[in-house]
């Protein structure tokens, strides 16, 4: 790799501070006594402790999967702390009871969280390590019957709904993670759109793990009722610790009949440095379930943080005409792995699938996009089409597609389009002979391979996740 | 054209170049000045296309003797991209294709690039878009081709007008152009020419690098070299090229040996 290339994907990472704010750490390890304090600190209902400690018995059984294309040394989750929270005062009535020295820490994120300095037009709910800080927009969603809030509050405030949906999606046994965060999650956002309501702003969640040595467990629900329709977001960072957190998270989103949910994501946890020291683990389990006829999920993330990112939002299409979406754009550096992709299981009538996934690999990295598509024997009409697309840069880096397909009704129609590309000197010496530098050769030719999955996002993030980008990738090029 | 008060663009004094270890360049000296054009041509393997990279800057090939000066400046000082905003233009042989990348977008990124190294306006994408179609008009250029992605899926004769069209934008000194002619066919070959010869003006010079005299017919040059070996062995008028066209290369070679020879 030249030393350009090289020059260009190697920038230090900006989000790698710590915040000193006094914590309240739970002793490190992993036993119902753990789970009983986790549940009593938040002062759950019976039925969500049994939720739990039924999750925890079912993970005692599993075996973490290794069959994804990742390489790590085994994880101790008795090493870990299963619970981290700032001390505040119990319960925060406005913004302005939030510790300033939070307030700071996400302002130096680029996440204000007072209203008036706040993205226009977007509502914001914050986690920090294990809970929910503070949710912005409040009173203003609710007006028109939405609830946007913390998952804890909603356990308390909205049991029912919360009772209703929880593990539906994403069944507590599912996998090893999934089941870990069913045992041990600590907050996340709830949001839920009444019938008929078009949400008036962006939804958005910034999860910020702080805490050495800790896991962050959220746990995301959303529930769009009938012709209701939402766009939710979320962002994610992390500190610069050269020790690895864990982060299992449970996304469940549920569409009825003409709803419309569309869920992005920019991930930029802690990837670890260029040795490979540190960073996140991130083993997620995200699944939307298009459950109304014409009902519409579609997934966007643009991952690019994290050492190790095992990840595949899924949609099941059981509505007669829903649609399913995914488009990711996964970039790899340095000793990064990420094994992503998507599942799309098609039940309903005429249901559609669209996945476009594109991955960048530069440094030593490793990238793969894994993806099912299944059509099962009464999906008459159902429809996929997939575009995947690899792009290596310099000479030491990998990318791999595992496409699986499998089809059991035959009036289904299934594509499926692969390439792989390379931005090589030849390229870079074209650009530089035209008077562009390779920075700028690069973005341009990465901003040209990621047009699809960009144009996706909503209009603000496009152009965070196209700085983003700019910056992972800046002297990857030589 | 030979200009009397002409200046000198480009002066290689001794160049020789390795590429991989193995010398292709071999004490080559060659003087261009403004308002001329060149034409280089010669065998295969005896260092044309060499000498354009070098020119140019490409990082696979190493200088390891010899000077040339760009304007009255050590070329070697600058990078590949340095040289073509001072001015250093290469119509490549083979135009790479950039997928995802639109024409459009990559000829305003070099365009304003240059036009800002040269202390001028930058123009916006609209402003952009009415001046790169004057120009398109002059290769008989299609608009589509400016929505299409860098050079992909285009014709030999497409990409080749490509690059001349970016020789129309960027408004070089000194343009070298390493076998433009290969792979047009005869009304492609009139329309990149005549492009090439209503840029050609008293403050340019043009390299053209060629097989073939047949581009000759439509460019026509004030000095003709043959190259071999990495050097140029013979200079000569536009008659040379005509003579080259029946008798081949093996008599410059032997004339020059024989020379050699008597020294």
């Amino acid at each position: 790799m030249s030393a350009v290339l090289q020059t260009l994907v190697n920038q230090p990472y900006k989000h790698g501070f710590i915040t000193n704010i006094e914590s309240d750490i739970a002793p490190k390890g992993l036993n119902e006594e753990t789970i009983r304090m986790i549940s009593a600190k938040k002062s759950e209902p019976q039925w969500l402790l049994e939720f739990r400690l039924k999750s925890y018995q079912a993970w005692l059984k599993m075996e973490e999967p290794t069959w994804a294309n990742v390489h790590y040394p085994k994880i101790d989750l008795q090493a870990i702390s299963y619970y981290a929270a700032p001390k505040q005062k119990p319960k925060l009535n406005s913004i302005d009871e939030v510790d300033p020295e939070l307030l700071r820490t996400f302002e130096k994120l680029g996440v204000p969280l007072h209203e008036r300095m706040a993205l226009a037009g977007v509502a914001v709910d914050v986690v920090f390590d294990s809970v929910s800080v503070a949710t912005t927009y409040k009173a203003k969603l609710a007006e028109v019957g939405i609830i946007f809030c913390s998952m804890s509050e909603a356990v308390l405030e909205h049991p029912k709904l919360v009772q209703k949906y929880l593990g539906k999606v994403v069944p507590i046994g599912d996998n090893f993670y999934a089941a870990l965060n069913s045992a041990v999650f600590t907050d996340g956002s709830f949001c839920y759109i009444p019938k008929g309501v078009k949400c008036p702003m962006e939804l958005s969640t910034y999860f910020r793990i702080n805490t050495e040595e800790t896991g962050q467990f959220e746990r995301t629900l959303i529930i769009a009722e009938e012709g209701a329709s939402v766009s939710y977001l979320e962002g994610c960072t992390a500190p610069a610790f050269s020790s690895n957190q864990l982060h299992a998270a449970v996304v469940e989103l549920v569409a009825l009949d003409n709803a419309d949910i569309k869920y992005s994501t920019v991930q930029n946890w802690y990837a670890g440095d260029e040795n490979g020291v540190g960073g996140v683990y991130n083993f997620v389990t995200k699944r939307g379930l298009a459950k109304g006829v014409n009902s519409r999920i579609s997934w966007t993330q643009v991952e690019t943080g994290s050492a190790i990112t095992w990840k595949y939002p899924s949609v099941i299409l059981f509505g007669d005409n829903s649609v399913g979406e995914f488009y990711s754009v996964a970039v790899t550096n340095h000793l990064q792995q990420a094994d992503t992709g998507t599942k799309m299981v098609h039940i309903g009538k005429n249901t559609r699938s669209t996945i476009v996934s594109k991955g960048i690999s530069a440094g030593r990295s490793n990238n793969s996009y894994r993806g099912l598509v299944k059509v099962t024997p009464r999906a008459a009409g159902a429809r996929n089409y997939s575009q995947c697309d690899s792009m290596l840069i310099g000479d030491q880096s990998g990318a791999n597609t595992f496409p699986y397909i499998q089809v059991r009704n035959n009036t289904a129609q299934v594509e499926h389009e692969a390439s792989t590309s390379k931005i090589g000197e030849d390229q870079l010496f074209y650009f530089a002979q035209r008077g562009v530098d390779a920075e700028a050769a690069v973005s341009m030719i990465i901003n040209g391979f990621c047009k699809d999955v960009f144009k996706q996002l909503p209009m603000e993030f496009a152009v965070e996740a196209t700085q983003l980008l700019g910056l992972k990738l800046e002297g990857s090029v030589g | 054209m030979i200009y009397k008060d002409s200046k000198p663009i480009l002066e290689v004094r001794g160049l020789s170049a390795t590429v991989n270890g193995i010398e292709i360049l071999n004490g080559l000296n060659l003087t261009v000045k403004s308002g001329e054009v060149h034409a280089i041509m010669g065998p295969n393997g005896s260092g044309k296309s060499t000498f354009a990279k070098v020119l140019a800057g490409h990082t696979a090939y190493d200088v390891t003797a010899g000077s040339v000066l760009f304007e009255g400046k050590n070329l070697f000082e600058l990078a590949p991209e340095e040289r073509a905003r001072a001015g250093v233009f290469l119509a490549f042989q083979y135009p790479i294709e950039i997928p995802g990348v639109a024409n459009s977008q990559f000829l305003r990124l070099s365009y304003n690039t240059v036009q800002a190294q040269r202390g001028k306006e930058e123009l916006d994408p609209l402003e952009f878009d009415d001046f790169v179609r004057e120009k398109m008009k002059l290769l008989e250029m299609s608009p589509d081709f400016l929505d299409r992605s860098v050079n992909e899926g285009f014709s030999g004769g497409e990409k080749k007008r490509n690059e001349i069209l970016q020789m129309a934008l960027l408004d070089p000194r000194l343009a070298i152009l390493d076998e433009t002619d290969s792979g047009l066919d005869i009304d492609a070959l009139r329309i990149v020419s005549q492009g090439v010869n209503l840029l050609a003006n008293k403050d340019n010079a043009i390299v053209l690098v060629t097989h073939y005299q047949r581009l000759l017919n439509y460019i026509v040059p004030d000095f003709v070299h043959v190259m071999e070996a990495g050097r140029i062995i013979k200079t000569g008028d536009k008659d040379l090229a005509l003579e080259l066209e029946w008798r081949g290369y093996d008599w410059v070679g032997a004339e020059y040996n024989a020379k050699m020879a008597t020294l």
